[in-house]
């Protein structure tokens, strides 16, 4: 490679290095679009991957927090911290989700697939109140 | 009962009492009262009687038992054996000097509504060899009253709502632990009010009535849920009857009122205390030096005799000598 450089070079002195210039800036510009696109695209599936995840803790008969905003596909999980099984009961019509009875320390996940407010109590308390904004 | 102007008990009389009970048998009812406490009420107003007088409070007529708040299956620090402490209730129920005609259960009978939790409340409390009748409590209905009903649905109507008669005493257990609504208190619901309505119907305003539920039907502290929502409802259609007792659980502490004729007593659990309206961020479990626990827990003994407008309560704790 160096050789036929060199042989290049010498034929077509100031053309040639430009057209060299050229072709290493090309290359670096044709590789930086594929990372965008083809490599790239492997990134972006990598962070699906790695979606939201947000914690919401039950502790003293109250969720914490308690009125949270996350994006949508996020996966909330909530634990039970009280010494007091808690439930938590989505309220709109369908109870789009419901977790049963969590003795200490169980956990419930869920995940947000469509946008909207989601208000949601303990079913046993429900003075407990929590709210999720998906957008 | 009748009025007692002073704390002064009266002498004790020798020989066999009126209603067959012996000397002996006094002196245990005695101490199973012990460091219990035996209320009656007397012209509306609640009066705890000298222990001497604890004669009166077992002359005949129907004695039963309530019991309350097991929590099968919690094994937090505040007591992580309930089923220990359940069985002491049941030997101390199963000591009586007169034995009850039946045990009442004002519910959380099991902490998680496990099928397995239900089964070993129900192992233990046959050592009383006696009837119960139950009522869920919150804990008892996580799945949907599935398990609850699966063990004690027999015979209930709608939710598990039912009544019986006793002695000529009605007997009325309401469920409401159902109809949770959000930032609301609990309620009865329409359907069983409209039972209730009729279940009482054609009695006459002289049977005394007694009506056991888990939450208290009055407003002890909403901010915790202790209260019932539409509970007035049902309290008018009992406003005719001369002598209504209301027993409930769920607050795991004694507290009583008195409103014309109907007397409210919640009741201790076996398994754990909980804190008194307010003295606490919330009201879950209240641990205490376990030295203590046994005087926070406890059963109550109830007595109706014919004749008199109230019935006779003896609250005793497991930490009584027996």
């Amino acid at each position: 490679m160096a050789r036929l450089y060199m042989l290049l070079a010498r034929r077509y002195p100031s053309g040639f290095r430009r057209t060299v210039r050229l072709v290493v800036i090309g290359s670096y510009g044709a590789l930086a679009l594929l990372l965008a696109f083809g490599v790239g695209s492997h990134w972006t599936r990598n962070s699906a991957l790695a979606a939201e995840t947000r914690d919401i803790k039950i502790d003293n008969y109250s969720f914490s927090p308690g009125d949270i905003t996350v994006p949508v596909g996020t996966t909330v999980t909530w634990t039970n911290q009280d010494e007091t099984p808690h439930t938590v009961v989505a309220q709109d019509g369908a109870h789009s989700f419901k977790s049963g009875g969590l003795d200490t320390d169980d956990k419930f996940s869920y995940t947000f697939d469509k946008a909207g407010t989601y208000v949601y109590i303990c079913s046993v308390h429900p003075y407990m109140i929590g709210k999720i904004v998906v957008k | 009962m009748s009025e007692h102007s002073n704390s002064k008990s009266a002498p004790l009389p020798a020989g066999i009492m009126r209603d067959g009970v012996d000397r002996r048998g006094l002196l245990k009812c005695m101490a199973w009262a012990g460091a219990g406490v035996l209320w009656t009420v007397s012209g509306g107003v609640p009066r705890s009687m000298g222990l001497g007088d604890a004669a009166a409070a077992t002359m005949g007529g129907l004695t039963f038992v309530q019991i309350s708040d097991t929590h099968i299956g919690f094994k937090q620090a505040a007591n992580p054996h309930p089923d220990v402490t359940m069985t002491e209730a049941v030997t101390r129920i199963g000591g009586l000097p007169v034995k009850p005609s039946f045990l009442l259960h004002t519910g959380d009978i099991t902490h998680l509504s496990k099928p397995e939790q239900f089964d070993t409340a129900q192992q233990i409390i046959k050592s009383a060899n006696s009837e119960v009748h139950y009522v869920p409590g919150e804990h008892d209905w996580l799945d949907g009253g599935d398990a609850f009903k699966a063990h004690h649905g027999q015979g209930t109507k709608g939710d598990g709502w039912y009544s019986f008669e006793s002695q000529g005493v009605h007997f009325v257990a309401l469920v409401n632990v159902v109809d949770f609504k959000a930032g609301s208190l609990t309620s009865l619901g329409q359907d069983q009010i409209a039972w209730l309505k009729d279940d009482v119907s054609g009695l006459s305003a002289s049977t005394p009535i007694v009506v056991f539920t888990h939450i208290p039907l009055w407003a002890i502290y909403p901010k915790w849920g202790w209260g019932t929502e539409d509970s007035g409802q049902a309290l008018d259609l009992l406003k005719r009857f001369g002598s209504v007792t209301v027993l409930n659980g769920h607050i795991h502490q004694v507290l009583q009122k008195v409103e014309g004729n109907v007397t409210f007593h919640t009741a201790m659990s076996t398994a754990y205390p909980q804190p008194a309206p307010g003295a606490a961020p919330s009201p879950g479990p209240l641990k205490v030096p376990a030295d203590k626990l046994r005087s926070y827990l406890g059963v109550r003994e109830v007595t109706y005799v014919e004749g008199q407008q109230n019935l006779a309560l003896v609250d005793s704790a497991l930490s009584a000598s027996a």
